[in-house]
């Protein structure tokens, strides 16, 4: 156990450097002078100079890189290269909403995901799960923002129930905050839910199928809790992996359903970024966000050993 | 339609046997319009030990897991299981009424001891989980206490250890055994066995097939035992009923039908078996072509394409000739009858 | 390999043939796997279809659209669907239909580009990492599901940044992003293929690697290549769509089904059908891409049939 838990350890700080080297490498190093980028092509010579000099842009590569890492780790990555002002505090705020959408999105879709799943792989061959798979392969099919703006269109606009966008922080007014995060929270966890839906289906067939179960059957159980009994845990093996993988996904939808319910989380804050030029700030919210996603697998590598105890033995 | 098998019915002066366990009549398995299990009728009497005994495809572990109600999705099975202590026939029965009555009344062991437990339990839960579901003990920590003591009837070291354990801690052997406690759990009045040993090695072979007839001997259950091992049918059962293309084609004490085959099939599963019968050139003997393909069995004998007596009289379906209690066979040219083989053809029919 | 010594032993051994897991049931599983294969297979027809009838749309955009797709014309501002403008006008005055019609030929365009950048480096990466000793092949999978974190609007993004948008900064950026995916799976592929006999046989007769990976690797995963690019297509579609959302993608005046859905947010209150016909577009293209994917699945191979 001890020594599955170093390992995967040892791999998330070898992924989070190399990731961290390839974004430095990219946004950092490739476009060139980010002083010049920053300033645009008609500022002086001096200005620019005077502006790489005062962010450390004259420096190597590698001891900006090392500054870089130093600022994310100690939490003070410094400030903006376009605005001036301090990064961290700003990162800090646009997480927090970023977190909420992504979070509930997430429960809704699993609540969504296993019951629904389970009962396709149940009545695979009945029209019922039939008619639910066709509406999964349909929801797969439409990206979160798409539906965002559908259920906009619906909810918004023709019935005129809830708010077409916005953002309130929960401590300023709990029930607006809820009123608006409704619709992208479904946006976002809806298409999940159909994705990882698809997923449950397929992990609960393959357990339908294992002796264990026609075991659990042949004590006297019946089908139904014969299944939620033995099969369940057996199938989310499968699904948690996915569900690692699938947070990715759920984060960059995240950032475009943010533009569209013009909410203020680090999406928007990475596209305002974009468009300024602000190339320390993109650097800074893609690295978040490959490093949420590098960190949850891990957590999801280690939630296997609790699932499975087969991993517990062959690490010893 | 032909005449059913006729099975005498049990009368008490024949001393051995106590009441019917099983009585099974006429039981089909059919997949669409195709019979996969035709017209099965046998009766299992308490503290009898069956054999059920033919090739993959014969239809035996079909048999079996149509006495428990589970056959794979498609499959059905018509016709009827009666087992004592079951107010209702189990062919057809719901599936609440099944779940009542499997791993109380009939409990099975499965061929596959790797994967017949569930991998993320531990196995004295799972031991203990079969008797909390028919409430035979009155507790969670009773059916623990319990599930240690069947553990350790079984022959597993350390019983409170392994009831800790997981199944891939277990060896193979060593799981098939926590899958016979859990079947032994409850008492159950009919053991059904499906291959037991199949998937074991042969050293332990023998020691999983005492305790499995000492637990059924223990209890006074009847026992169904499948197998396509001859020997194993010689040491576990007394009695034996031999499965071909779907159908009983012979059955009876296991020292007659072994020693005196009558079915053509029968008999030559048992030369087949005979590593000491080779023929003129040296090869051992084999029954010629191979097990059709489920629903590719010819109308009329089902052996009739691999026989090499067969007439056209074979063409139609032979009727049951009882010998006995139990006993008898389904062949219009039965070996052991001096007018009985018409055609003497090396290597396949000896005296 | 593991067939054959043991189909040996048994006969051996037994004069029974040896009762396999799963053997009795076999004769059904059998059928029902005939039947499917017999059986039109859904997925791969109606997934087919809904990829034909966006080719068919954006090949007959090339000589034919009702209006031109890009033509402004105040007169012709926002007006309801109706005999001449099928899809009725955008806020410019613009045919909707037209637009959607030339819509398609971008979302094809980058899809193959995308596709083919990610096969072209995601195959031979796959190969070679499952013909590579072990541990190599391990690392280099490691290194790849690392890419994993950057999903294909992500790095889209982070390459419109550093470059500017523009629908080839796209492509490229959704196909690097897409190669993981192919290498993971051929790799899988490539082990299986390794394990056969005639993988084997080659071997004994002195094939070189390059050989055995050019002749028959290649030619044994090429089934799952097409699959994964029928996958990877609709996960192109979707990228395109977003990016060209935010503004990121193919710029005006081209049409594009993302910026058209982008231009329909503010008229949401007055117009909500423009956002309607090219959501359905897009939901289409990917839907079929999808589709195709899972019935190309199914059609190579037959065993995997109800799942997923």
């Amino acid at each position: 156990m001890t020594l599955r838990l170093l390992q995967r350890l040892a791999i998330l700080v070898a992924s989070l450097v190399v990731s961290s080297v390839i974004v430095f490498a990219f946004m950092a190093v490739l476009p060139g002078d980010p002083a010049r980028v920053a300033l645009g092509v008609n500022a002086s010579d001096a200005a620019v100079a005077e502006m790489r000099s005062e962010f450390g842009l004259d420096r190597s590569p590698v001891a900006q890189y090392l500054s870089w890492v130093r600022g994310l780790v100690t939490l003070d990555p410094g400030s903006s290269y376009v605005s001036g002002t301090a990064i961290g505090p700003q990162l800090a705020d646009r997480l927090q909403v970023t977190l909420w959408l992504v979070v509930t999105a997430m429960v809704v879709a699993l609540v969504v995901a296993i019951p629904v799943g389970t009962v396709m792989a149940v009545r695979h061959r009945q029209v019922s799960g039939l008619a639910l798979s066709a509406v999964s392969q349909l929801g797969v099919a439409i990206p979160a923002f798409l539906a965002g703006i559908l259920l906009i269109t619906v909810f918004a606009v023709k019935l005129g129930w809830l708010p077409a966008n916005g953002w309130t922080p929960p401590a300023d007014d709990p029930a607006m905050f809820l009123k608006q995060l409704v619709l992208p929270v479904a946006s976002l966890g809806l298409v999940q839910a159909a994705v990882l839906t698809r997923y449950v289906r397929s992990a609960v067939l393959d357990v339908l199928r294992e002796d264990y179960l026609r075991t659990a059957r042949a004590k006297g159980l019946p089908p139904m809790r014969a299944l939620v009994r033995h099969g369940l845990r057996n199938a989310a093996v499968p699904v948690v992996t996915v569900l690692g993988l699938q947070l990715a996904t759920l984060l960059i939808g995240a950032v475009v359903v943010e533009r569209v319910f013009v909410i203020p989380g680090l999406g928007s804050l990475l596209l305002d970024s974009v468009s300024q030029r602000d190339l320390i700030m993109v650097q800074d919210v893609v690295m978040i966000l490959v490093m949420a996603v590098l960190v949850v697998n891990f957590v999801v590598d280690l939630l296997y050993v609790l699932i499975d105890p087969r991993l517990r033995v062959s690490a010893r | 339609m032909s005449a059913a098998p006729v099975t005498t019915p049990e009368d008490d002066a024949s001393g051995k046997a106590g009441a019917d366990v099983l009585v099974v009549k006429g039981l089909d398995v059919s997949v669409r319009h195709q019979k996969l299990v035709e017209d099965v009728t046998f009766t299992v009497r308490s503290g009898e030990r069956v054999g059920l005994i033919g090739e993959s495809g014969s239809g035996k572990s079909l048999t079996a897991l149509a006495l428990m109600g589970l056959l794979p999705e498609g499959l059905t099975a018509t016709g009827s299981v009666q087992v004592d202590g079951v107010g209702h026939d189990l062919v057809g029965a719901d599936e609440r009424a099944m779940s009542r009555v499997r791993g109380r009344d009939i409990a099975m062991v499965f061929q596959e001891p790797m994967t017949a437990l569930n991998p993320t339990m531990r196995v004295g839960d799972q031991v203990a989980e079969a008797m909390l579901i028919h409430r035979t003990r009155p507790s969670r920590r009773a059916a623990r206490v319990a599930a240690v003591e069947l553990l350790g009837q079984v022959g597993l070291p350390d019983p409170p250890g392994t009831a800790r354990a997981y199944p891939h801690q277990l060896s193979g052997g060593q799981r098939q055994r926590v899958v016979l406690a859990l079947a032994l759990a409850n008492d159950p009045a009919l053991l059904v066995c499906d291959e037991p040993t199949t998937a074991l090695d042969v050293t332990v072979q023998a020691f999983v097939l005492d305790l499995i007839v000492q637990g059924v001997l223990d209890r006074r259950a009847a026992m169904v035992f499948i197998t396509h091992d001859l020997a194993v049918v010689a040491t576990v059962c007394e009695r034996v009923m031999v499965m071909y293309g779907g159908r009983i084609v012979e059955a009876g004490p296991v020292q007659e039908v072994f020693t005196r085959p009558r079915h053509r099939y029968t008999q030559g599963l048992l030369g087949a078996s005979d590593l000491t019968v080779v023929d003129d050139r040296g090869r051992l003997a084999t029954i010629p072509g191979s097990v059709p393909a489920a629903g590719h069995f010819p109308a009329g004998c089902v052996f009739r394409n691999r026989c090499q007596h067969a007439t056209a009289a074979c063409e139609t379906r032979p009727s049951w000739t009882a010998t006995g209690d139990d006993a008898g066979f389904a062949c219009h040219h039965p070996a052991g009858l001096p007018d009985a083989a018409p055609r003497a053809t090396p290597g396949g029919g000896r005296p | 390999m593991s067939e054959l010594p043991s189909e040996h032993a048994d006969t051996s051994a037994t004069p029974l043939s040896p009762n396999r897991p799963g053997a009795e049931t076999n004769p059904t599983q059998d059928a029902v796997g005939r039947r499917s294969r017999r059986r039109l297979n859904p997925s791969l027809l109606v997934g087919g279809s809904l990829v034909c009838l966006i080719v068919v749309m954006a090949l007959v955009s090339f000589v034919w659209t009702p209006h031109d797709p890009t033509l402004v014309n105040s007169a012709t501002r926002l007006q309801e669907p109706s005999s001449d403008y099928w899809f009725g006008t955008d806020k410019f005055g613009r045919d909707v239909f037209s637009q959607i019609m030339v819509g398609s030929r971008t979302t094809l365009f980058v899809g193959f580009v995308a596709v083919g950048v990610a096969a072209v480096i995601g195959v031979p990466v796959g190969i070679l990492a499952g013909m590579v000793p072990r541990w190599f092949g391990e690392l280099l999978m490691r290194g790849n599901d690392l890419l994993l974190a950057f999903p294909a609007l992500l790095l889209a993004i982070m390459f419109a940044a550093v470059y500017g948008a523009s629908t080839l900064v796209a492509m490229i950026a959704i196909g690097i992003a897409t190669v993981p995916s192919f290498a993971r799976l051929i790799r899988s592929g490539t082990l299986q293929v390794l394990r056969t006999d005639y993988v084997l046989a080659a071997r004994a007769a002195g094939r070189g690697p390059f050989a055995i990976g050019t002749r028959h690797v290649l030619p044994n995963v090429s089934s799952l290549v097409t699959v994964q690019a029928s996958v990877s297509f609709a996960i192109a579609v979707l990228a395109e769509a977003a990016l060209s959302f935010l503004g990121f993608g193919t710029p005006p005046p081209t049409p594009s089904w993302g910026r058209m859905l982008q231009e329909s947010q503010e008229l949401l209150f007055l117009a909500p059908r423009l956002a309607v016909f090219p959501g359905v577009a897009i939901a289409v293209a990917v839907l079929g891409f999808n589709l195709l994917g899972d019935g190309l699945r199914d059609r190579f191979d037959p065993k995997l049939d109800d799942r997923r």
